[in-house]
C-alpha cells in the first residue's frame, strides 16, 4: 500500500454529537503524531439536530487551507452520507453505522461502504453510545493505519478531570474502533501513518491565537457581548483574566461594550471588544467618540454574511467597506485583516501598539473561517520573543511630573499625535469631549479652530500609513498574473497559486493585511493581469483599491454562499475565464 | 486640604440665569471638597445635553461622552482604575431615554459610580422636546396633544434593579444636595441621585415655585428606616402635593462590582506595570494547544 500524499477527513452529524470538539481532539492526536493538519468545522446555528460536519486535511507538509475532495466520509447519519457523498474520490469510503443504515440513493460502485456498529461497540465498550464519536475517529485512525497510541493520549488528557473509569472507558472505546476498522484495510487504499519523534507542534484557530497576541501584547480589559464567531476571544480572555491580571466583563450590549472598552482606554488600560458585525452595527457612533476624543481602543470583527441576521455560523468578507467608514464624520482609524493564524497572533500586539502610538481606534477584521478552522504550527511562530509593548506618546510617571503649565492632552503637533497623559496626575488634568475642542479638551466651536483639529488627527492617518505592510508577495516572480486577496483567504490562494505554478502558468498572490490607511508604494505593484479574489459579493477590497490608487482590476472571482473559498473553486474560474 | 476653589475652571458656564444646574455643580464641588478628593483624584463623566457640559466647566479629570453612553463609559473608566472616584452628571433624556437600560444594568452590576442625574424634565439643549420624565400630558413643541406616555419612575425602577443607594435631591437646596452627594460617594456600590433641575427657559411649569412647597425629606421623619426596601418602593410612588427628596434607601451589605473581580486585589488595573509575558507565562499558554 503506497503512503499518500495527503487525505481529508469527513465527520458528520447532527448539532449536539460533539463533532467539533472530537474533531479538533483527533486533529490533535494527528498533530502530535507528527502529522500536519488543516481542521475546518462546518455547523448550523442551533444546539440540537441540524446538519453538522468537521472535515479535517492532513499531509506530511504544512497546510494552509481545506480542500474539496474527501477521502473517508464518518458517517453518524444518512444525512451526513446523502450530503456528501459527491466529494468522496474514487477509491475512498464511507463508515457508517448499520443501525443507521444507508439513505435509499444509488451506491457508488468507485467507493467503499464500511458497516460497524458503531453505537453497539460504544455502548459495550464504554457504556454509553455518546462514544461514538470517539469509536468512529478510531476507525477512521485503523483505516489510515494512524497509531491509535497518540488519540489515546489526547482521550487521556481530555477525561483526566473526569476519573480514570472514564479514561478507560474511552481506551477501550479506541482500541475496538482501531479493531473494526480490520476488516475493511484491504479495502482502502489511503495511507497516513504517524512521524516518530516528530518535534511538538501548536494546533489553534484564529480567535486563539488572536487571544493570545492580545493577551501578550498587553491588552488587559475585554468587554463583550456574545456573537458568533467573535464571543470566544471574550471567553478566552475570561478563562486567563485573573492569571494573567485582565479583566474582562460581559456587558447588556455591544454599545456598552465598545463604550466600556473606550472608558478603560481612556483611563489608560490596553482594551478591546470583540464582536461580529452585528455586534459591530450598535458600536459604530462609539467609534466616532474614539476618534473624537483620541482614545486608543481595539476592536476584533469577527465577520459573518449578512445583512442582518444573515449566516449566523458561516463565513464572508462583507463588513470591509462598513468597517472603514463606520461612524458620521471623518477621523483616522486603522485596519489589519490577519490571514493566518500566525498572523492573527502578531495583528493581537500589532493592534494595541497602533492604538496606542495614534491614539484612535484600531479594528482587526477577521471572519468564520479564519477564527474557527485549525492549523498546526511550530510554537516558535507564535513569535512571543518579537512581541513589543510600544506604548506610544504615553507620558511616563517621571514625564508627568516635570510637566510645566497647564496640560494640552489635544495639543497641535506635526505628526497629529499629542503626547498623552493617564487621568490621575495632579498636573495633567484635563476633560476630552465629544464635542470638537480646543487643545485643553474644552469645548470650542471657532472655526479656525475645528479646521486646525481636524487638520491634527487627519494628520495621524498620513504618520500611520508610514508604517503599514505591503501585501505578501507569494509565487512566480515574474508572474503575468497576480491574485490579490486580503485577510482570511490566504490559504486558498496560496494553495491556488501553487497548484497553477505546477500547472506552468506564472501565477503570484499579493496578500494584504494592513488595510487601512493602504500602505505606500501599492500602485507599483499592481501590474498585469490583476484578479481580486474575494469572499463577498461586490469585490470590496478591489473597490477599496482603486478608492485609494486608481488600480482597476482585471476582474474578480467572488464568492458569496456563505462558505469559505477554496483552491478548487478559484482554480476554476481563474481558468474558465482565461 | 481640598477647597471648591481647586475644582475652578477657566470656562464660564452657558447655562441660562437661574438653571438649576448651578446649584448641581456647587454641590458636586462643594461635595468632594467636603469628602477630600482633589481634581485628579476624581473623574467626572458626563454625556451630552446641557448639563453634561459640566466637566467642561470643572477643573477635574473629566470626560464627555455620547448622548446616553455616560454609564457605560464610567464604568470602563472605573474597572481601569477603581482608584478614581467617578462621577456621572448627566441629564434626563441622557440617563432615561437613550441611557435607561446602562442605568439598570450599572445598578444590578452595583459598580461604583455616583450617577447624578440633572432631571429637568425635558429637552433643554435641543430646545424643548417632552423627556422621559415629563408629566402625561405635558404639551411641548414634540407633544403637541400632551405627551401619551407616563413618566419614567427613576426612583422606582433603580430600587427595583437592586442599586444599593437610591436618593432625590432638587436644585432649590444646596445644601441638602451637597449632603446627600457627600453620602452617595462614600458608598461602596452604585448610587444614584435623581436631582430636579428646573429649567426655566423651557420647562417653566417645573420650575423652582412648583417643587418649593412641594418637597419633603425622608430624613426628617425619625421613623424612616433607609434600608427597608418595600418602605422606599411606597415613597418612590408618592407624587403630587407632597414629594420626597432625601435617601430612599441605602445598604451596605452587597459587595461592589469591583470587589468581586479577582484581578482588582493586586490593586487598581492601570497601576499594574504592563509587561510582557514571562517565559513561563508563555510556556502556560502553548500547553494549552499542544
Amino acid at each position: 500500500m503506497q503512503p499518500t500524499e495527503e487525505l481529508t477527513i469527513r465527520i458528520g452529524g447532527e448539532a449536539g454529537m460533539g463533532l467539533e470538539s472530537s474533531g479538533v481532539g483527533f486533529s490533535k492526536a494527528l498533530v502530535r503524531g507528527g502529522l500536519h493538519v488543516f481542521g475546518l468545522p462546518d455547523y448550523h446555528s442551533r444546539i440540537r439536530g441540524g446538519h453538522n460536519f468537521f472535515s479535517v486535511r492532513i499531509a506530511r507538509r504544512p497546510l494552509y487551507t481545506h480542500t474539496e475532495p474527501v477521502h473517508l466520509l464518518l458517517a453518524l447519519d444518512q444525512e451526513t452520507v446523502r450530503r456528501h457523498i459527491g466529494a468522496v474520490v474514487p477509491g475512498g469510503a464511507v463508515v457508517y453505522d448499520e443501525k443507521d443504515g444507508l439513505p435509499e440513493i444509488p451506491r457508488r460502485p468507485d467507493v467503499g461502504y464500511f458497516s460497524i456498529p458503531l453505537s453497539q461497540l460504544a455502548q459495550e465498550k464504554g457504556g454509553n453510545a455518546i462514544m461514538r464519536n470517539t469509536l468512529i475517529f478510531a476507525v477512521a485512525a485503523g483505516l489510515i493505519g494512524f497509531d491509535p497510541t497518540y488519540i489515546e493520549g489526547v482521550a487521556r488528557d481530555n477525561f483526566a478531570r473526569k476519573g480514570q473509569a472514564v479514561v478507560d472507558a474511552n481506551l477501550r472505546v479506541i482500541q475496538a474502533g482501531v479493531e473494526a476498522a480490520r476488516p475493511f484495510l484491504a479495502d482502502f487504499p489511503f495511507r497516513m501513518e504517524a512521524v516518530p519523534n516528530a518535534p511538538l507542534r501548536l494546533l489553534l484557530n484564529g480567535n486563539q491565537a488572536f487571544a493570545m497576541g492580545a493577551l501578550a501584547g498587553g491588552c488587559r480589559f475585554v468587554s463583550g457581548y456574545p456573537m458568533t464567531p467573535g464571543s470566544p476571544v471574550l471567553e478566552w480572555m475570561a478563562g486567563h483574566a485573573e492569571e494573567y491580571g485582565a479583566v474582562t466583563i460581559q456587558v447588556e450590549d455591544e454599545i456598552a461594550a465598545l463604550c466600556m472598552a473606550i472608558g478603560a482606554g481612556y483611563a489608560g488600560v490596553r482594551a478591546m471588544a470583540p464582536t461580529s458585525g452585528g455586534g459591530f452595527s450598535l458600536m459604530v457612533e462609539a467609534m466616532g467618540l474614539a476618534g473624537m476624543t483620541e482614545v486608543p481602543v481595539v476592536v476584533y470583527e469577527a465577520q459573518r454574511p449578512g445583512p442582518s441576521t444573515g449566516l449566523a455560523t458561516r463565513t464572508e468578507q462583507g463588513d470591509l467597506l462598513f468597517v472603514l467608514h463606520a461612524s458620521q464624520g471623518e477621523f483616522p482609524r486603522i485596519i489589519l485583516a490577519p490571514g493566518t493564524v500566525e498572523q492573527s497572533f502578531e495583528a493581537g500586539g500589532r493592534a494595541f501598539n497602533f492604538a496606542d502610538r495614534y491614539q484612535t481606534p484600531v479594528l482587526v477584521l477577521s471572519d468564520h473561517y479564519l477564527a474557527n478552522a485549525v492549523r498546526d504550527i511550530a510554537p516558535q511562530d507564535l513569535d512571543f520573543d518579537a512581541v513589543v509593548i510600544d506604548r506610544g506618546e504615553t507620558l511616563t510617571d517621571a514625564e508627568l511630573d516635570a510637566l510645566e503649565g497647564e496640560y494640552k492632552r489635544h495639543r497641535f503637533t506635526e505628526s497629529g499625535i499629542s503626547p498623552r497623559a493617564i487621568p490621575g496626575h495632579p498636573k495633567a488634568i484635563y476633560a476630552s469631549s465629544s464635542d470638537e475642542h480646543d487643545e485643553y479638551g474644552h469645548i470650542e466651536e471657532d472655526a479656525e479652530n475645528r479646521r486646525r483639529m481636524q487638520e491634527k488627527r487627519m494628520r495621524k492617518l498620513e504618520t500611520a500609513r508610514a508604517e503599514m505592510r505591503l501585501p505578501t508577495r507569494y509565487g512566480a516572480e515574474d508572474a503575468d498574473l497576480t491574485l490579490i486577496a486580503w485577510g482570511s483567504t490566504y490559504g486558498p490562494l496560496r494553495e491556488a497559486v501553487d497548484r497553477l505554478n505546477a500547472q506552468g502558468r506564472r501565477a503570484r498572490m499579493l496578500h494584504f493585511t494592513d488595510i487601512w490607511p493602504v500602505p505606500k508604494g501599492v500602485e507599483e505593484m499592481l501590474v498585469g493581469e490583476t484578479v481580486a479574489v474575494e469572499n463577498n459579493y461586490s469585490g470590496q477590497f478591489a473597490d477599496l483599491l482603486r478608492m485609494a490608487t486608481g488600480h482597476t482590476v482585471s476582474r474578480r472571482i467572488l464568492k458569496w454562499d456563505g462558505r469559505p473559498l477554496s483552491p478548487e473553486y478559484i482554480l476554476h474560474n481563474v481558468k474558465s475565464k482565461t | 486640604m481640598v477647597t471648591i476653589d481647586d475644582f475652578a475652571s477657566p470656562v464660564r458656564p452657558t447655562w441660562c440665569t437661574g438653571c438649576g444646574n448651578f446649584a448641581i455643580w456647587n454641590a458636586v464641588k462643594r461635595a468632594l471638597a467636603k469628602v477630600g478628593l482633589a481634581p485628579h483624584q476624581v473623574m467626572l463623566v458626563s454625556g451630552i445635553g446641557c448639563g453634561s457640559k459640566l466637566p467642561d466647566y470643572t477643573r477635574a479629570n473629566g470626560y464627555m461622552t455620547l448622548h446616553g453612553r455616560t454609564v457605560p463609559v464610567a464604568t470602563g473608566v472605573r474597572l481601569a482604575n477603581h482608584g478614581l472616584r467617578v462621577i456621572c452628571t448627566h441629564g434626563d433624556g441622557d440617563a432615561y431615554a437613550e441611557g435607561l437600560g446602562h442605568m439598570l444594568h450599572a445598578a444590578r452590576r452595583n459598580i461604583g459610580l455616583v450617577d447624578i442625574i440633572q432631571d429637568n424634565r425635558i429637552y433643554g439643549l435641543t430646545k424643548g422636546q417632552y423627556s422621559p420624565t415629563s408629566e402625561r400630558g405635558q404639551k411641548t413643541k414634540t407633544s403637541p396633544w400632551g405627551a401619551f406616555e407616563l413618566p419614567v419612575n427613576p426612583i422606582a425602577l433603580a430600587l427595583a434593579a437592586g442599586a444599593t443607594f437610591v436618593a432625590r435631591a432638587w436644585s432649590g437646596d444646596l445644601s441638602h444636595l451637597t449632603e446627600v452627594i457627600v453620602q452617595a460617594l462614600g458608598h461602596r456600590g452604585y448610587a444614584l441621585i435623581d436631582v430636579f433641575q428646573p429649567c426655566v427657559t423651557f420647562n417653566r411649569s417645573y420650575a423652582y415655585e412648583f417643587y418649593r412647597p412641594r418637597v419633603y425629606k425622608l430624613q426628617d421623619d425619625p421613623n424612616y428606616d433607609v434600608t427597608d426596601k418595600m418602605a422606599a418602593f411606597e415613597r418612590a410612588l408618592e407624587w403630587g402635593d407632597r414629594i420626597p427628596i432625601g435617601v430612599f434607601y441605602q445598604v451596605e451589605d452587597r459587595p461592589s462590582y469591583e470587589e468581586q473581580v479577582p484581578t482588582f486585589k493586586a490593586g487598581p488595573l492601570v497601576r499594574r506595570p504592563l509587561e510582557k509575558l514571562r517565559p513561563e507565562q508563555v510556556r502556560r499558554l502553548l500547553e494549552e494547544v499542544l
